[in-house]
């Protein structure tokens, strides 16, 4: 019982984190159509410019955790304005590859500056925050991540419900021409989605690399985890990020519990062939009716 | 039988019929180049070159091979596949284990690595009954990854992370354990291929996929089955990765999981891109870039690791490597999206304009 208590705490943790990875992805997704190739970079550079700010600089926390949200909001404006908008309208091939090249621009660059080592940052979170259950322990930057997650969710709930740009950039994601006719900035859309999606990445590079310490790989292949989420929860669907993202946790932190720990890193693939087979919009995601 | 007159040069489209605008060559200028070029291949580059440049046109063959099998499915008929680096795994491995295990010769084991590839890619292609376009890319994406696990966790059949060898048993006096002999192999096949390949493209096949990829739903009200196709684009095109996989097995003598996983997919698709999507010559150029492009870097790299100790500037190949292809995909999609056939395309019609190139 234990045992299966401290799987279901590891997996909704895990499955938390991976539902923030997957927010951002969404986001790209949601306003413009591309599938981004290169989150789990983006990720990396938040976490790594963090590190190089409270580590290398020793920047107070809240200050570098600022300046990295910054950074990264300003990184996502500058890949979208420079890279992505000159293929507007291009085949789905090529702004693919091009989100892999970026991928890969990026990873080199990490790998070149910092190394393929995990590096750890210094420790900042209270202890107290760590909640003990009568049989089990739940370490404090778990009980981290669920709070600045929840906060996230919510603040983004919020933006999209109420505020202007939040509702410019759902107009835009429902249908395009109508919004550009009604006067909405798409480009603007676009450029605004990929610096929050850069800010949103940049954060939970961070929450990441507090649970696992940072690492350039590791890092990049929760780009790719974030596939399978979105595919179960549904490719534009928010809410669908989070169910997924903890139904793939729990999945993963069973499997490799129960099963075997080599099957854990495979199964979230496994599942993911399954729906595109069975239910390919997910469970939230919009159906596009279309017959051939 | 009327006497056929050569034609050098056309100074326009001058097409009358449908079978004219299906030719290969527009001219006998080209067949003449062509016959000059397979002379040189076979007669002359093995005769001359050191065996380090043997092994750097081995390997642009090898791969060469696999890219044109992958441009079928993504230039020709509009799928994309993100699995190809772990089918053309799937060809070494079968390889490797119809000459080790089943005791075939190697010559009759390449075709048939090609035809088990063929199937597998066909299996991971069934999805496309469903999906189209990102919802496919994931879809091999995840097959990338199935492949790569069961490579490494099928300990008893593929020997696992540890690897296996790969017997070469000569048939017939026929051995292949140099770099010319291998040369000989691949350039062989390589030409081949590349001739089935370009016929295929003119049959109703090869415009059944064109049809596909312009525009499925109307395939399909023309009479297409496009499922039908779509599986056969798949199975064709693992079956040139398979046997690119295999032939590189043979040339390797053993292999371990480690090489064929999701950065080689994304080098054949890098390959296609840079080279040009939709066209023959093109992936040939595109390997032939990427290839010497790794060549040169390691170059470079191996030449500042000397420089380092001296300078405490050291480097390691791989981020360089890893940062300069991100770099040249992203710029040739930017600035020359229909790639290196184009570029050639471009030069080649100023030379035969000259002098009034417009």
């Amino acid at each position: 019982m234990e045992f299966f208590l401290h799987l279901l705490v590891n997996g909704i943790s895990l499955g938390f984190l991976y539902a923030l990875s997957a927010l951002g992805f969404v986001m790209i997704y949601k306003s413009s159509s591309v599938l981004n190739f290169a989150h789990g970079e983006l990720l990396a550079m938040g976490a790594f410019l963090f590190l190089t700010l409270t580590a290398w600089a020793e920047l107070p926390i809240i200050l570098s955790f600022a300046l990295t949200l910054t950074g990264c909001f300003l990184l996502g404006f500058i890949v979208e304005r420079f890279f992505l908008r000159p293929l507007i309208g291009e085949d789905l091939i090529q702004v693919i590859m091009l989100t892999v090249g970026l991928a890969a621009m990026f990873r080199g660059l990490l790998l070149f500056i910092f190394g393929g080592d995990i590096h750890k940052y210094p420790e900042f979170l209270p202890p107290e925050l760590s909640i003990k259950l009568d049989l089990i322990q739940i370490p404090s930057v778990y009980v981290a991540t669920f709070i600045i997650g929840l906060l996230f969710l919510l603040l983004f709930g919020f933006f999209f419900k109420y505020s202007s740009q939040g509702i410019y950039m759902r107009s835009v994601a429902d249908n395009q021409p109508a919004a550009l006719s009604l006067g909405v900035h798409v480009r603007r859309v676009f450029a605004l989605s990929w610096a929050i999606a850069g800010l949103v990445a940049a954060m939970s590079g961070i929450v990441l690399g507090i649970i696992n310490g940072i690492n350039v790989h590791e890092l990049s292949s929760i780009g790719l985890k974030v596939f399978p989420v979105v595919i179960l929860g549904g490719l534009d669907s928010i809410s669908g990020a989070i169910v997924g993202g903890v139904i793939i946790g729990l999945l993963e932190t069973f499997t490799g519990g129960y099963l075997s720990t080599s099957l854990r890193e495979i199964i979230p693939y496994i599942v993911l062939v399954f729906i595109l087979m069975v239910k390919p919009y997910g469970l939230f995601g919009l159906k596009e009716i279309e017959r051939v | 039988m009327t006497k056929r007159k050569l034609h050098f040069s056309l100074c326009g489209n001058l097409k009358e019929s449908y079978e004219e605008e299906l030719t290969i060559f527009e001219t006998d200028f080209g067949r003449l180049w062509l016959c000059i070029g397979i002379v040189i291949l076979l007669g002359v580059i093995p005769f001359i070159c050191s065996s380090y440049w043997l092994y750097i046109l081995n390997t642009i063959g090898i791969y060469a091979i696999a890219a044109i099998g992958l441009n079928l499915l993504i230039g020709y008929t509009g799928l994309i596949s993100l699995g190809h680096g772990a089918f053309f795994g799937v060809g070494a491995y079968a390889a490797a284990i119809l000459t080790t295990r089943a005791g075939i010769p190697f010559l009759a084991a390449l075709p048939l690595a090609g035809v088990i590839t063929a199937g597998v890619g066909m299996i991971f292609g069934i999805p496309s009954i469903r999906l189209k376009h990102l919802y496919l890319t994931i879809a091999t994406l995840a097959g990338q990854f199935i492949i790569e696990y069961v490579l490494v966790q099928w300990e008893g059949l593929t020997g696992g992370a540890e690897g296996i060898p790969v017997s070469n048993t000569s048939v017939f006096g026929i051995g292949f354990n140099s770099d010319r002999s291998f040369y000989y192999l691949i350039f062989c096949s390589f030409i081949f291929l590349t001739w089935v390949m370009v016929n295929v493209l003119r049959t109703r096949f090869g415009r059944a996929f064109i049809a596909v990829r312009d525009n499925d739903r109307a395939a399909e009200g023309m009479g297409i089955p496009i499922f039908k196709y779509k599986l056969l684009s798949f199975g064709i095109s693992s079956f040139y990765a398979g046997y690119a996989g295999a032939l590189f097995a043979g040339y390797m003598m053993a292999i371990t999981p480690e090489p064929f996983n999701m950065f080689l997919s994304i080098e054949f698709i890098a390959m296609i891109i840079i080279g040009g999507l939709g066209s023959v010559s093109g992936a040939v150029f595109g390997t032939v870039f990427i290839v010497s492009l790794s060549e040169v870097l390691s170059i470079v790299t191996e030449f500042l690791m000397n420089v380092g100790p001296t300078t405490g500037f050291a480097v390691t190949i791989a981020p360089l490597r890893e940062f300069v292809f991100g770099l040249s995909i992203v710029l040739f999609i930017i600035f020359e999206p229909k790639g290196l056939a184009e570029i050639w395309r471009i030069v080649r019609s100023s030379f035969r304009l000259w002098p009034f190139s417009y």
